[in-house]
């Protein structure tokens, strides 16, 4: 059963991200992400990280993935052809992907942890619930949930400060207000 | 499922990513490709959270996608700014910084 779940969300996070990079309308490959983040959610279930799935739906796939879609309409979908128009990039980026993933599986399976050739430990019920989780958070890595605070409000700061619309630039198309 | 099985699918992904971002060229794509990238990281933090039967894993997770956050913000609002200074969105034409 749990096989069968994690080819599942397996074939639609692949599926997902490969749709990503090779649909040529930006608006598509949009829609193709919430597909691959949807299915990572569901890999995350499986791993018993409940409360980091639902957030990934709540927060990843509805509120960021809705902005995307937003910037998307207004720059308008620019359809680009897919190959490079550098020709040496056109085929070293493949060679240089494919490099790069037999790296890491080369480290992932010749890695001395032996704990990753199994299920992993029993886990007690309440593992990855959003209670424990809020936990650790809150008495563990308080300094960190409060840098991620600081983060986030220098991040929409810095969004106002460059997304703004600047009265004093003459060749930017103005609302009449 | 063994906790390898999950390690080699992220790498996946992250080559997938990876990828992307050397192909494309639309600043869009090249953003949404950045975060497959970190999806890659966070299923590969989440696993070796089961792996260790233990949490902390899961809070990485939660920070990466606080900073994925942060970085889909800010890069929606340089291509927002290029959008409207009307330059073309194609990132090998940006190729100089100019003030």
């Amino acid at each position: 059963m749990e096989e069968v779940a994690f080819f599942a969300g397996a074939i639609g996070a692949l599926g997902g991200a490969i749709a990503v990079i090779g649909l040529r309308n930006p608006f598509y490959s949009v829609l193709a992400l919430i597909v691959h983040l949807i299915s990572l959610a569901g890999l995350f279930l499986i791993l018993y990280a409940e409360f980091i799935a639902a957030a990934q739906i709540v927060v990843y796939a509805g509120a960021v993935m809705v902005l995307y879609l937003f910037v998307t309409a207004y720059v308008g979908g620019v359809e680009e052809s897919i190959w490079e128009p550098i020709p040496g990039q056109r085929f070293l980026a493949p060679v240089l992907v494919v490099a790069l993933f037999i790296e890491i599986s080369i480290a992932v399976i010749g890695t001395g942890l032996k704990a990753i050739e199994s299920h992993g430990p029993t886990l007690p019920g309440d593992f990855g619930s959003p209670g424990s989780i809020g936990e650790l958070l809150l008495e563990r890595f308080l300094v960190v949930f409060e840098a991620a605070s600081m983060l986030l409000l220098i991040a929409a700061v810095g969004a106002i400060v460059l997304a703004g619309r600047r009265k004093r630039d003459s060749d930017e198309p103005e609302v009449a207000a | 499922m063994d906790i390898a099985w999950y390690l080699v699918l992220s790498a996946l992904l992250f080559a997938v990513g990876a990828g992307g971002v050397l192909i494309r060229r639309s600043p869009l794509v090249i953003l949404l490709c950045l975060e497959l990238m970190l999806n890659a990281g966070n299923l590969a933090l989440v696993a070796f959270a089961r792996s260790a039967g233990n949490e902390e894993g899961q809070v990485f997770a939660l920070v990466v996608m606080v900073v994925a956050a942060c970085e889909v913000v800010i890069g929606l609002g340089l291509i927002v700014a290029m959008f409207r200074r009307r330059l073309a969105l194609d990132v090998d034409a940006m190729r100089e910084l100019k003030g």
